[in-house]
């Protein structure tokens, strides 16, 4: 349905000051302070400038054309940093839906004949529509964005590989582990293991909530791919209620050394390297 | 045709695998090997995969296979220089390779192959 949007241009383009201070005036009594004064303006003032200009020269065209190019970019800018500023959606949709009461309260001191009133409303009302929508898909594409991002920090940072002793390695792991987690634990590991040359690696399981059987198995994998690069694991920090599902759940973890606390596992470590700690004379200190 | 060639190292062979293996490789690879390990009276194998990048289920069953053999024979075997990528694959294909054991490099295999075959020439008849 081409849009008839010339009445729109017109009253954009003379009302423009009363529309900015209608607007505004809404916006605000909507966010509360969420939002400074100023910084609302200066974007509404930006939104109105875009919008006037692509509603004078794209005519009937749709939103996906050039000519609402500066209107789509400001908006997709606009809905990112609210988004990053923890905006809820409605508030951001709201920055465009909140324009509709001063608009139409134009347009019906402009436009005198109820049928093409009629008409102009519903024009206006659908372009409005998809702007809103276009906001909120904006909205919802930075916050995917943030989640995808936090996801992959959350996965580097969970799974640090750390240099115990000459030849031993320990592997402190932190909550749950899924197939994902699994690929990248083993591969931390087994390149960490190439680059110091260990030995032994002790995988402690302190932070992990729940083992399961796909918890389990994915545990053993790791053990099995170290194995494989000639490093003996140890899984340390199993908790009794951990220790007692293991045993419900009926997972084999016989061919695995088990203890219950990391100093355990790192004095099989010791002694499987050669090594022993021992208690030396106290120093006299002052 | 060519052959993977195999290094007496003392009482241990050396194989180092550094092209990709097909069958007939694979198979003359163990007829080597096993003719290898009576003729010398060895009690180690090494074989060093660090040039392979991709290990498939084939060069899996194939290392075990060699190992087993080199069971019967009464021989030793450790796999050396496992690349980490190829470790998980082996992991996720399922092919744990039990029965070898592994080492990071060289010089750990053949500490290794030291222990084992230390462990194992106490008993019997003392050779001198």
């Amino acid at each position: 349905m081409p849009r008839t949007t010339t009445h729109l241009a017109e009253i954009l383009k003379n009302h423009e000051g009363d529309l900015l201070k209608d607007w505004v005036s809404l916006q605000s009594s909507g966010l509360g302070r969420r939002a400074s004064e100023h910084a609302l303006r200066a974007d509404s003032s930006e939104f109105l400038a875009a919008f006037k200009e692509a509603a004078q020269s794209a005519g009937s065209s749709s939103l996906q054309s050039e000519n609402w190019r500066p209107v789509r970019d400001f908006l997709s800018n606009l809905s990112a940093s609210r988004a990053k500023e923890g905006f809820s959606p409605s508030e951001t949709a709201n920055f465009i839906f909140s324009l509709k009461l001063p608009l139409f309260t134009r347009l019906r001191s402009e436009v005198g004949d109820s049928k093409i009133l009629a008409e102009e409303i519903w024009s206006t009302t659908e372009l409005l529509d998809e702007l809103g929508l276009f906001t909120t898909e904006a909205y919802q594409k930075t916050r995917e964005e943030t989640i995808a991002r936090q996801q992959q920090e959350l996965l580097e940072l969970s799974t640090p590989v750390v240099r115990l002793w000459e030849n031993v390695l320990a592997l402190p792991l932190i909550g749950t582990l899924d197939s994902g987690r699994t690929q990248v634990v083993m591969q931390n590991l087994l390149e960490a293991i190439v680059a110091t040359r260990s030995d032994i690696a002790i995988i402690d399981i302190t932070g992990v909530p729940t083992v399961d059987t796909l918890v389990a198995q994915h545990l053993l994998k790791t053990v099995a791919a170290a194995r494989l690069m000639g490093a003996d694991c140890i899984i340390s920090g199993i908790r009794p209620q951990i220790a007692q599902t293991i045993i419900h759940l009926g997972v084999d973890l016989s061919e695995v050394i088990t203890k219950a606390t990391m100093a355990d596992a790192f004095k099989v470590a010791l002694e499987r390297t050669g090594m022993s700690v021992v208690r030396t004379e106290r120093r006299s200190g002052q | 045709m060519d052959r993977i060639p195999i290094l007496k190292m003392g009482e241990f062979l050396l194989v180092s695998i550094q092209v990709d293996m097909h069958d007939r490789l694979a198979l003359a690879l163990q007829d080597d090997l096993t003719e290898g390990i009576v003729k010398h009276r060895a009690r180690g194998v090494m074989i060093d995969i660090s040039a392979l990048e991709m290990v498939d289920s084939f060069i899996g069953r194939m290392l075990s296979n060699i190992a087993n053999m080199a069971r019967l024979l009464d021989s030793h075997t450790v796999v050396v220089g496992m690349q980490p990528s190829v470790a998980i694959t082996l992991v996720e294909l399922g092919l744990p390779m039990r029965g070898i054991r592994t080492a990071l490099d060289v010089e750990k295999g053949i500490a290794l192959l030291r222990a084992a075959t230390q462990g194992s020439s106490g008993d019997g008849i003392a050779n001198n």
